[in-house]
């Protein structure tokens, strides 16, 4: 009895049990949250084209989707005959997967991160590299040329788009003087004050070049918005999903809002100021964290609807010969400011 | 616990290594060949150096596994099938001289795999600078030259690797003095923006 | 703590199966895959010194090992690709133009 106690005493197995604790918690609102955004899409969509969404279901059409994961359930499963059927199953998986491992390291409140990496930023851009897999193997395994067209499309979009997201990330990065989240989010702490004005401190209003250019990539990371291509030829064809039903589908689309989620949350953590704000003690400042999520995503939902799809020649020309100069400008000019401010 | 994660993670390595070189399909190789850096990723996590594992699967599995199954995809290659008498012959001979070369390494090692010193302390993670600040400081003073060097290595390859991959496309009359120019000067016209 | 002659012991490993892929296989992309595998095993070398000296040095030749596989890989790739778009064929052995 007291050997237990003691087990439970240790101080390794307190770090495991609670970052398990925190894990299950992450795991379930995110998961329940992704649910959810899939009927908010739809509404928000809805109403930007001057109708109402579905409004069946439940009060004001709420329980949506539970329908639609009891259809999804239901639906008869076709795997292709000549399929890899390895690869088959397994890229769905891989298509959550590694969104789900970046909210380790997402702090959502002052106390509140499954575990602070010193190099957390760095464990975002891994698991952003390692999601490209997923739709190259879907393409691949369908045994379809135009999966595997749409797959290698979106592969090639993704590493493409990778780049400037990563340089974009090197101004906020020289301005807190940290790789790890948790210390890019405190030095988003305070405002500037200009008399009875106060603009907080947050890299948006610092690094204003770099959120464009992150955001733009994160739209294209997310095969999103006006970056659909790879799978808004599911509108003509399929894309890398043309041959997916029904559950393993219904995982790509999971993993699609999944990695909305995670480069959302990325970006509120390194632009928008974390969990950083005023009125709210601290134990309750990740609905702050929250709000800005849910402002964001809403832009993601807004602008998908609002512009049209770019070709594909004209996605890579964007992504190579705009957005690359443009971050490496970025870079350059936020270093020589930080050395001119520190060295005068 | 590290010595037990060290080794688990080893085995993974090995074995996804070994697949790599003998399954059949290339896709599959690549694959392992993604999973044994991910391994290898995570032994240097094990070993303090959390920078050089996070750009290990960043640069490594997350984009030159990438390019490579982009590659094969894109020439569509299916399984390896050869066979006959020189087939078996060279793999023979393969295998004869990779057993050599283990054979040299297991005389080299022998008698010598005793643990030997601890090694001391992990370095100051504590004293304030990270990993990452420190290998950036080394990057930019002592080492500041071939940081240099590496990054017009970066630009001829890519310069390179653009003139190469446009190849054949082109008709070489049209623009023999831009195929054979050196790499520093400027192409004259812009690469169409490309798929593959 | 993980011993130092543990680590070389892998790396030896690692870089005698690539030495096998290279003389094994005829397949270039396999090839290469296999050079990649020995490139690896001399990073894992460097690291576990740079751990076992306490110096940083041999994170930042990593680093710059790296940097000049990814330019290596992507040089070669296209060669391949070229290769390909000519003889048709990515075995090594069928790629014997210039024998006597």
């Amino acid at each position: 009895m007291n050997g237990m106690t003691a087990f439970f005493r240790d101080s390794t197995v307190q770090i495991a049990f609670w970052g398990l604790v925190k894990i299950v918690v992450i795991l379930f609102v995110m998961l329940g949250v992704v649910a959810y955004l899939t009927f908010f899409e739809r509404k928000i969509a809805g109403h930007i084209q001057s109708r109402p969404g579905p409004n069946l279901v439940g009060p004001w059409g709420l329980f949506q989707p539970l329908a639609d994961i009891l259809k999804l359930f239901l639906k008869e499963e076709f795997i292709p005959d000549r399929a890899n059927k390895i690869l088959f199953h397994v890229a769905p998986i891989l298509a959550v997967a590694p969104a789900l491992t970046s909210f380790a390291v997402v702090p959502i409140g002052p106390d509140f991160i499954v575990t602070d990496v010193n190099v957390g930023l760095l464990v975002f851009l891994a698991m952003s590299s390692l999601g490209v897999y997923a739709l190259t193997l879907a393409g691949w395994s369908s045994n379809n040329k135009y999966a595997l067209l749409g797959g290698l499309r979106s592969a090639a979009q993704m590493v493409s788009y990778e780049l400037a997201l990563g340089l974009s990330t090197i101004g906020v990065i020289l301005l807190a003087g940290s790789l790890s989240l948790v210390d890019i989010v405190h030095a988003q702490s305070g405002a500037f004050t200009l008399g009875p004005l106060a603009l907080p401190r947050w890299f948006v209003f610092t690094q204003p070049v770099a959120f464009v250019i992150f955001l733009v990539c994160a739209f294209a990371e997310t095969n999103r918005a006006p970056f659909d291509l790879p799978e808004g030829e599911s509108e003509l064809v399929g894309g890398f999903h043309t041959e997916y039903s029904s559950m393993k589908w219904a995982m790509f689309f999971l993993g699609e809002y999944m990695n909305m989620l995670t480069i959302s949350s990325i970006t509120v953590t390194l632009f928008l100021g974390g969990w950083n704000g005023p009125w709210l003690p601290d134990s309750l400042k990740f609905l702050w964290f929250f709000g800005k999520l849910f402002a964001l995503i809403f832009l993601f939902m807004w602008v998908r609807w609002t512009f049209p799809r770019l070709r594909y020649d004209q996605l890579m020309a964007f992504g190579w010969k705009v957005l690359l100069p443009i971050a490496l400008l970025n870079v350059l000019a936020t270093g020589t400011a930080v050395y001119w401010v520190g060295n005068r | 616990m590290i010595t037990v994660l060290f080794v688990a993670f080893a085995a993974i390595l090995v074995v996804s290594s070994l697949l790599v070189i003998l399954h059949r399909s290339p896709v599959t190789s690549a694959l392992f060949l993604v999973l044994a850096f991910c391994s290898l990723a995570a032994i240097y996590l094990l070993l303090h150096a959390e920078f050089i594992g996070l750009v290990q699967v960043v640069v490594y599995a997350g984009a030159i596994m990438v390019l490579f199954l982009f590659v094969i995809m894109y020439l569509n290659l299916g399984q390896d099938v050869e066979s006959g008498a020189t087939v078996v012959l060279r793999r023979g001979l393969g295998w004869l001289l990779g057993a050599a070369l283990v054979a040299e390494g297991a005389l080299l090692l022998a008698g010598r795999l005793a643990p030997g010193p601890a090694a001391p302390p992990a370095l100051a993670a504590a004293a304030g600078a990270g990993n990452t600040q420190q290998i950036g400081l080394l990057l930019y003073s002592r080492y500041l030259f071939p940081f240099e060097i590496t990054s017009i290595i970066l630009l001829v390859a890519m310069i390179g690797v653009i003139v190469i991959a446009r190849g054949l496309r082109e008709a070489a009359p049209a623009e023999p003095a831009a195929a054979s120019a050196p790499a520093g000067a400027a192409a004259p016209d812009d690469a169409p923006g490309e798929d593959a | 703590m993980i011993p130092l002659s543990w680590l070389l012991l892998l790396s030896a490993v690692l870089f005698c199966i690539g030495v096998i892929g290279v003389l094994v296989r005829r397949n270039a992309i396999v090839i290469f895959m296999s050079i990649e595998l020995m490139l690896n095993a001399a990073n894992l070398a460097f690291v576990a010194f740079a751990r076992h000296l306490n110096s940083l040095d041999g994170q930042v030749f990593v680093f710059f090992v790296m940097t000049v596989a990814a330019a290596e890989v992507a040089v070669g790739l296209a060669i391949i690709v070229n290769l390909f778009r000519l003889r048709e064929t990515v075995f090594v052995d069928e790629i014997n133009l210039l024998k006597g």
